[in-house]
């Protein structure tokens, strides 16, 4: 199923969005103005540098934090007021969550760790299991289910985090900083496995201040003090012709 | 999530770092092991003095004459007449004094007791060897004794004392039988002791009257009855000078010895309490450690999509897994000790399965109460914060 040769669809339409937030007795504008929009199967960079307020936009986006004022619909529902139990459902049904420092349990097994955001879910333990491990066969390491994170490379655990991500079916991927903590050659294998996902059809959104990554993106946002310019977008035709 | 699931999640945290987690139980451990090793020897100990007191008979009441003089005190005659009120099956005057009894050159200091032919099923004596004292030695006023198995013992080893002659305060008198031994009571050994008929004592001894009345009742429900009604027939013998007699049962003294153990038991409880409590404080602090130790994981696992109430069970559910451990090894520690000193020592031992209940029950109702704390600080972590922790 390839996104591009369909009708795009609206995910995400995010209109006058701000977000101030006090520190040390100033009113720092995180977000001013921000309005975009993200369709289903898109690819999408945020890039630029650190304090530009990207990090201020992932969490608004993965709904971890509330914007100020403005309004934010995901997949056809305003979010941006909703109470913070309703808030956890959604990230939990809508959003994967891959960070730069993979946020695994390093208590927990790969697949226990995969199998968290379904054990939120309420989805009972059988299918669960199930689910966990399509996730991991998804990133190549159902072989490596019973290891803990430490057992694990880092190329490895970034993609167990992918595979948690994964594991809920969300429509959006939001990935901050995934090849950060890696090497040039693991990011690079990671980044062809968030491409491939994208072919497959899922949303994804990538925060980055390295370009190079951001350039396998089929469309870029810069941020700078908390506003955005959108470019890149010639990729998109680029793309669809894969 | 549901709560077996939060369950194992607890215990796999738990035992992801036992050194800490058993530190952490520690206080609990110590408070249950405690209560129930002191609980049980405590019950015990409350048992086998019960059960002494009752072996002396639960139908039995005694009477005590203070008074002295012909208008203060009575006769034998008059106190075996008790016998004829209703409900009494004996009634056996006695009059206890304490003597140096002699046999050659060796001598022994015990309670001489002047008694009736009822004195051996008013206090259920048995004759070893030989024969009691009867009517017509009290008629008669013969100079005979029946020793107990304790006297018999100190002063003629493992001879037979029947025929023998004994000094009793430099009088002699004859021994014509032995009791059977009948071990202690609570009022001093029931062996060390010589019994002459009732006339002798009073003769030897210089005073008029019965000291003491030993009533048997046909049927231990009648107690109350019977106690009114003696009380009553001494009421008119005494002239209404209450201040001469006294009744006692022993219901009452059991009803005594139950009361003592019922202090000891609150006693007990409030010391079992407090080191709960001590355990409790430590469990929680414990958790706000764990709390924010684990930020980044509960950022994690809020990022992913756990709710407040998940993690707010989630933790509330590992104090509670280790404060209801601690209650459970608390358990056995303390049915290990107290079965340890009932195989050692000659202390009795009561199990007592409510108490253990009890104490289990509390030391998880401590987790509940100490883990509501520190699981509130957890759930109310915003996850952006959490996230940032490092």
């Amino acid at each position: 199923m390839n996104a591009a040769q369909k009708q795009p669809t609206e995910l995400i339409r995010i209109e006058q969005l701000n977000k101030q937030y006090k520190m040390g007795g100033e009113i720092v504008h995180a977000l001013s103005d921000i309005s975009l929009t993200i369709n289903h199967g898109d690819l999408l960079a945020i890039i630029g540098p650190s304090g530009s307020g990207k990090s201020t936009l992932m969490n608004v986006i993965g709904c971890l934090d509330g914007p100020t004022t403005g309004s934010y619909w995901l997949d056809g529902e305003e979010v941006s007021r909703l109470r913070e139990s309703r808030l956890a459902e959604i990230r939990n049904r809508k959003i994967g969550f891959i960070f730069q420092n993979f946020n695994l349990l390093n208590k927990l097994t790969a697949l226990e760790n995969v199998e968290l955001p379904l054990i939120y879910r309420g989805v009972p333990a059988k299918q669960r299991k199930e689910d966990a491990l399509a996730a991991l066969a998804k990133v190549g390491l159902d072989s490596r289910s019973g290891h803990r994170p430490n057992e694990l490379s880092g190329g490895q655990q970034q993609r167990v985090a992918i595979a948690r991500a994964l594991a809920g079916n969300p429509p959006i991927l939001l990935a901050d900083e995934p090849t950060g903590a890696l090497d040039t050659k693991t990011g690079v294998e990671v980044m062809r496995l968030i491409k491939e996902l994208n072919a497959q059809g899922h949303t994804i959104i990538l925060i980055t201040h390295d370009l190079s990554i951001a350039e396998q993106a089929g469309r870029v946002v810069r941020i700078q003090d908390g506003r955005i310019s959108e470019e890149g977008g010639g990729r998109r035709e680029h793309r669809a012709s894969v | 999530m549901n709560i077996g699931q939060a369950f194992r999640m607890a215990v796999k945290s738990i035992l992801g770092n036992k050194m800490r987690a058993l530190l952490t139980m520690l206080g609990i451990i110590i408070g249950v092991t405690a209560v129930i090793a002191l609980v049980s020897i405590g019950q015990g100990a409350t048992k086998s003095v019960t059960d002494s007191v009752a072996s002396l008979g639960t139908n039995s009441l005694t009477v005590n004459i203070n008074g002295r003089g012909s208008t203060t005190t009575i006769d034998y005659k008059e106190a075996a007449e008790f016998s004829e009120l209703e409900g009494v099956e004996v009634s056996a005057p006695a009059n206890r004094q304490n003597a140096t009894v002699k046999f050659k050159t060796t001598s022994a200091s015990v309670s001489v007791v002047g008694v009736t032919p009822d004195y051996t099923t008013a206090q259920d004596y048995e004759v070893s060897s030989g024969r009691f004292i009867s009517q017509i030695d009290l008629d008669f006023l013969q100079r005979i004794a029946v020793i107990g198995s304790g006297t018999a013992e100190d002063l003629f080893g493992t001879d037979s004392p029947i025929g023998q002659r004994l000094l009793i305060n430099g009088i002699g008198y004859k021994i014509v039988g032995v009791l059977a031994s009948k071990g202690s009571s609570l009022s001093g050994s029931n062996d060390d002791i010589v019994m002459i008929p009732v006339t002798n004592s009073e003769r030897l001894f210089k005073s008029k009257g019965v000291s003491t009345v030993y009533i048997k009742v046909e049927d231990g429900a009648d107690m109350d009855a019977v106690t009114t009604e003696l009380e009553n027939a001494l009421y008119k013998k005494f002239r209404a000078n209450e201040d001469a007699y006294s009744v006692f049962n022993q219901a009452d003294v059991l009803e005594t010895f139950s009361s003592i153990s019922d202090t000891l038991s609150i006693a007990l409880g409030g010391i079992a309490g407090i080191s709960l409590l001590v355990g409790g404080i430590g469990i929680m602090n414990i958790m706000l450690v764990s709390v924010t130790e684990r930020t980044r994981e509960i950022g994690i696992r809020k990022a992913i999509g756990a709710k407040k109430k998940d993690i707010m069970i989630q933790f509330l559910i590992e104090s509670i897994a280790l404060s209801g451990l601690g209650g459970l090894l608390g358990v056995g520690f303390g049915v290990g000790i107290a079965l340890l000193v009932s195989k050692t020592t000659s202390l009795g031992v009561e199990l007592s399965y409510p108490i253990m209940g009890l104490a289990f029950g509390f030391s998880v109702f401590i987790g509940i109460v100490f883990g509501m704390f520190p699981a509130n600080k957890a759930s109310n972590l915003k996850p952006i914060d959490a996230l940032r922790f490092e």
